[in-house]
């Protein structure tokens, strides 16, 4: 992405460069430092990963601190090559949806339902795959890890694409069209800049899901095979079982650390440059800041260190082609062809839906009965209502903390970076404290195991109140407090309309990271002691253990079904009703 | 319908017998464009004025290259010099917000492959031109409507059309900006410094066309075809105030305020479409009332001349001819020859009180509005006296775009909900009989 960034404040950079001066600021000594050691540890990384998969038994994960900063350093890796693949699926697949309408018909639906499938029961089929592409080396259980990070990721990136290619403002589009842009510029100057808030933001919430899959996917155990890829979740899986405290200390804090730099180097520098994308011709009066963005930008050096750099794709969208064609003019087909194609394509389609549906019915079938899905049913039945339970539970205590703290600028303005980091600390790294405390009480796991489900995710919930209540305007306080509105009367009138359409989406991501987590929250283990609950998520889980494709393949989609409905008969017409009727202005 | 035919040798571009419909392929369409004729020679500043909805844009996009019109062809006839090419300035700028100044006036030199240093010794020769220094490197959004147009049009100049294609350029803009703005365009002009031809503009302010241009094409709505060429000889730089120039804007006023002479429903005439598929202005039923007052009272007495209407209310000229019209629809009023009469019913409703005047409006949305009419009678038809807003909607679209009818479905049920002809529940989406008498 950073081909956007043009050469944006040097009109004459000759010029500028003199008034600026040669000699180095330490601005510049500090951006060099940095941008050294990360190409450093890059390269370290790079290379442990391609070793046979017999180093990784000769030498263990283990809980020597000497070793942590390097685990933490391959999640890291991990989760940025993931990032990559998503990316590149997202430009691809979401492009190819809104430029044709023929695979918009499969692209756009298929996105939507990926974004509600619990990722985590993927590992069992993307283990076996990639280990068998890659047999006796480490790459092909780090693909497997970077294919689970990458199924949770991509599709609502690819989707907020997609959506944004499909609402370019008319009046660019005839610009674009009026210049004659060959389709690389549309996309370099028109569709990518447009889209780019929307798919930062998408981004941002991808790597906070990311985190917990990472840790969940690094310790892998499928059937009888077990690998624990070197990074931080292996680190805590070890000690686990070791049933070591400190070690377990030690891991948490590592995840902490590296969220921290995540955030300072990665997150808020992103957002900071991504903020002149947006489209409204407005100045905005609170621009995002970054002092890592300040810092490269001041740097005189990094600079001109960096032109070529942005010259390089200006110049690839400056190539022309060696022999210009003349633009050939075909007369448009005649619309009775088109609806032949149409029809055409529709009955390919409708085809392979019930090839596929035949398929499925007959590898479910070979393995399993109709009790099985009773079972899994009633199961899933458990973990809804621990889900919806458990979102009111968190409903109630963060609506009244969040509009408390979102009325109060300066409480709002040092909190909601904690809670966005909270949001992207990977509950899971806590999880064994619970468990240990929770073997220890001897407390009833079908209850207890449950509050782990939205450790991570009610933080979503506790940031955006707190951004709806902020955003409630001035005058409306105004006038709630002249006329005397006070107790419920206030609630049910001013706060809870302010906050709604951002309770909505944050209690929308939360109910989707808690079905998630609950493949990982109801079945856990303390050294040798396992403890379970009765629900969806602990059969996806043991049958993953067991290696069982088709309990899992059948455990998987019984939940996607509970997610997917769950989302289009509660959350999306709630949506629609804040989207029509509590937007302010 | 005047065609105007010069000698073809200074032609730059010739549209031909241009015919546009718009909506779906089957079924009622909105004819736009009826067999429009325009040719334009080098050396003139040529106007197309008419009303929202009388093509004109269609056409002027028609001859950007944007649209292709149902038949008819757009002609630029091979010329000695070089190939005549186009650009356009836009109403609403049409700037890349993520693009500095001197990368938006880039872009069309870019695409068109233009080398690094020629491109930028250019585009800041156009930002030198436009008068833009000083501003290369700030992005739109720190830029005020006038220089956001301004670097729209550099971006437009930068690539050396022979025809400038301006779609309502400065009526976007507050009334001094956009006098500033035509000022420096005419100055640009009329010193030779702009490397085109000629200019096509859009515009539906009569002032402005008979300000800059040399001919003005005056266009009729329902169906969009070409009612007079209008040519005007005044010396530039003109002045408002001068009789002949004020003579010239009545005269316009006049032919846009006549019937046309063609359709069979002279009053129905003004709006796109006919009966049911008739798109309806977003007009509030306040603004009506306030006209029928300001109508009503001293001076005017019931007959308003149009531009001192529009004087005295302080109203953008053209901003008064949608609620003129609505109330020539509800027959309150009549557009004679430049004047606004009222009828007697609207001199009733000046003088009623609320509730009187309540009636009055819906007895007149019953009678004239046909939309109105049949949502009544399907709400009384049915024993719930409810039905499902989607469903007139639906019925629309066939006439109609969807946007079109979205905003002639808002605009009856603001007037209705008004008149208590019927209620509407923005939540369920449905008209009723409930609230209303």
């Amino acid at each position: 992405m950073v081909f956007l960034s043009g050469d944006l404040k040097a009109a004459r950079p000759l010029a500028r460069f003199l008034r600026a001066g040669t000699v180095p600021s330490w601005a510049d000594l500090v951006a060099f430092l940095l941008l050294a050691a990360a190409a450093v540890l890059v390269v370290r990384g790079a290379e442990d990963m391609s070793q046979p998969l017999a180093a990784l038994h000769a030498a263990p994960v283990t809980l020597d601190p000497a070793r942590l900063p390097e685990y933490a350093l391959r999640t890291t890796l991990r989760m940025f090559v993931a990032l990559f693949a998503s990316l590149v699926f997202t430009f691809t697949v979401a492009t190819l949806a809104a430029k044709s309408r023929k695979a918009e018909l499969l692209i756009a639906p298929a996105l939507d339902i990926l974004q509600s499938v619990p990722v985590l029961g993927f590992l069992t089929f993307t283990v076996t795959f990639f280990m068998g592409l890659f047999p006796g080396r480490q790459l092909g259980v780090e693909c497997a890890a970077i294919f689970a990070i990458f199924t949770s990721q991509a599709w609502n990136m690819a989707f907020s694409f997609y959506q944004s290619l499909r609402t370019i403002p008319a009046d660019l589009d005839d610009v674009s069209r009026q210049f004659g842009f060959s389709p690389w510029r549309r996309f370099v100057r028109l569709e990518l800049p447009f889209a780019t808030p929307g798919l930062v933001w998408n981004v941002m919430m991808s790597m906070s899901g990311g985190w917990f899959f990472v840790v969940a996917s690094e310790a892998i155990t499928v059937g009888d095979t077990t690998v624990t890829l070197p990074g931080i979740g292996s680190w805590l899986s070890v000690a686990i079982a070791h049933q070591d405290m400190r070690a377990l200390a030690m891991g948490v804090a590592a995840m902490a650390v590296v969220i921290v730099l995540y955030d300072q180097l990665v997150f808020r520098p992103v957002v900071a440059w991504a903020d002149k994308f947006r489209f409204e011709q407005t100045a905005s009066l609170q621009r995002p800041a970054s002092w890592l963005y300040d810092l490269l930008r001041r740097a005189v050096w990094i600079r001109s260190l960096a032109r070529p750099l942005v010259r390089l794709p200006r110049a690839v969208s400056g190539l022309r082609p060696l022999v210009r064609l003349p633009p050939l003019r075909l007369p448009a087909p005649p619309a009775a062809l088109g609806r032949v194609l149409d029809g055409l394509w529709l009955a390919l389609v409708a085809i392979a839906v019930v090839g596929g549906a035949g398929l499925l019915w007959s590898f479910l079938d070979q393995r399993l009965t109709l009790g099985d899905l009773g079972q899994v049913s009633l199961l899933g039945l458990a973990t809804l209502v621990r889900v919806v339970v458990l979102i009111g539970l968190a409903t109630l205590i963060w609506v009244p903390i969040g509009v408390w703290i979102g009325l109060r600028p300066a409480w709002a303005e040092r909190l909601q970076p904690i809670a966005q980091f909270l949001a992207a600390f990977p509950a899971n790294v806590l999880f064994p404290f619970a468990v240990a405390a929770i073997v220890a009480l001897r407390l009833n796991p079908d209850i207890w195991l449950s509050p782990l489900m939205v450790f991570g995710t009610q933080w979503y919930i506790l940031f955006n109140v707190i951004a709806g209540a902020s955003a409630i305007p001035g005058d409306l306080k105004e006038a709630a407090g002249m006329f005397g509105l006070r107790g419920w009367q206030w609630w049910r009138q001013v706060a809870i309309p302010g906050i709604f359409p951002y309770y909505v989406t944050g209690a929308l991501t939360a109910s989707g990271g808690s079905w998630n987590a609950s493949i990982v929250a109801e079945a856990v283990s303390w050294g040798h002691q396992r403890l379970e609950a009765a629900g969806l998520g602990a059969y996806i889980a043991k049958a993953t253990a067991a290696g069982d494709s088709a309990r899992v393949a059948l455990g998987v989609a019984v939940m996607s079904v509970f997610v997917i409905v769950f989302n289009r008969v509660l959350w999306r017409p709630m949506y629609r009703f804040a989207e029509r009727r509590l937007r302010l202005a | 319908m005047t065609c105007f035919t010069p000698t073809p040798s200074s032609a730059l571009v010739e549209a031909k017998a241009i015919r546009h419909l718009y909506g779906k392929a089957e079924g009622a369409n909105l004819l736009v464009l009826d067999n429009v004729d325009l040719t334009l020679d080098e050396n003139e500043i040529v106007g197309l004025l008419g009303r929202s909805g009388s093509g004109k844009s269609t056409l002027l996009r028609s001859i950007a290259g944007l649209i292709k019109p149902t038949s008819g062809e757009i002609v630029f006839p091979p010329r000695e010099d070089s190939p005549t090419t186009v650009s356009m300035v836009f109403q609403s700028f049409a700037l890349f917000p993520w693009l500095t100044v001197l990368q938006n006036v880039e872009v069309g030199l870019e695409a068109k492959g233009v080398r690094s240093d020629e491109r930028r010794r250019r585009a800041l020769a156009a930002i030198d031109l436009i008068g833009l220094d000083g501003f290369e490197n700030a992005y739109p959004k720190e830029l005020s409507g006038g220089m956001r147009q301004r670097v729209g049009l550099a971006r437009a100049l930068v690539v050396d059309p022979s025809i400038l294609l301006m779609d309502e350029p400065f009526s976007a803009l507050d009334v001094l900006t956009a006098e500033t703005l035509r000022t420096d365009l005419l100055d640009l002009w009329n010193e030779g410094r702009m490397p085109i031809k000629s200019i096509l503009m859009v515009t539906h302010n009569i002032e402005e066309a008979v300000l800059m241009c040399d001919r003005i094409l005056v266009f009729s709505s329902n169906p969009g075809r070409v009612v007079s060429t209008i040519k005007v000889d005044l010396p530039q730089p003109r002045n408002r105030q001068d009789p002949a120039f004020r003579t010239l804007v009545e005269r316009i006023y006049a032919q846009m305020t006549r019937p046309d002479q063609g359709a069979a429903a002279a009053r129905d005439g003004v709006f796109l479409g006919m009966g049911l598929g008739m798109v309806l202005p977003r007009v509030s039923t306040n603004v009506m009332a306030g006209l029928i007052e300001a109508v009503c009272a001293a001076p005017f007495d019931g007959r308003a001349h149009m531009p001192d209407l529009a004087r005295v209310l302080r109203y953008e000229a053209d901003a008064l001819f949608p609620i003129a019209e609505t109330l020539q629809l509800l027959r309150l009023a009549e557009l004679r020859e430049g004047d606004l009469v009222l009828t007697p019913t609207a001199h009733r409703y000046a003088e009623a009180d609320v509730d009187a005047r309540k009636s009055i409006f819906a007895q007149q949305l019953l009678a004239h509005v046909p939309l109105v009419a049949h949502v009544r009678r399907v709400l009384d038809d049915r024993p719930s006296h409810a039905a499902p807003a989607s469903r007139f909607r639906d019925e629309l679209e066939d006439f109609m775009s969807p946007d079109y009818a979205d905003q002639t479905l808002r605009a009856v049920t603001n007037w209705s909900r008004y008149a208590e002809v019927f209620s509407y529940d923005e939540g369920a989406d449905r008209f009723s009989l409930e609230d209303a008498v």
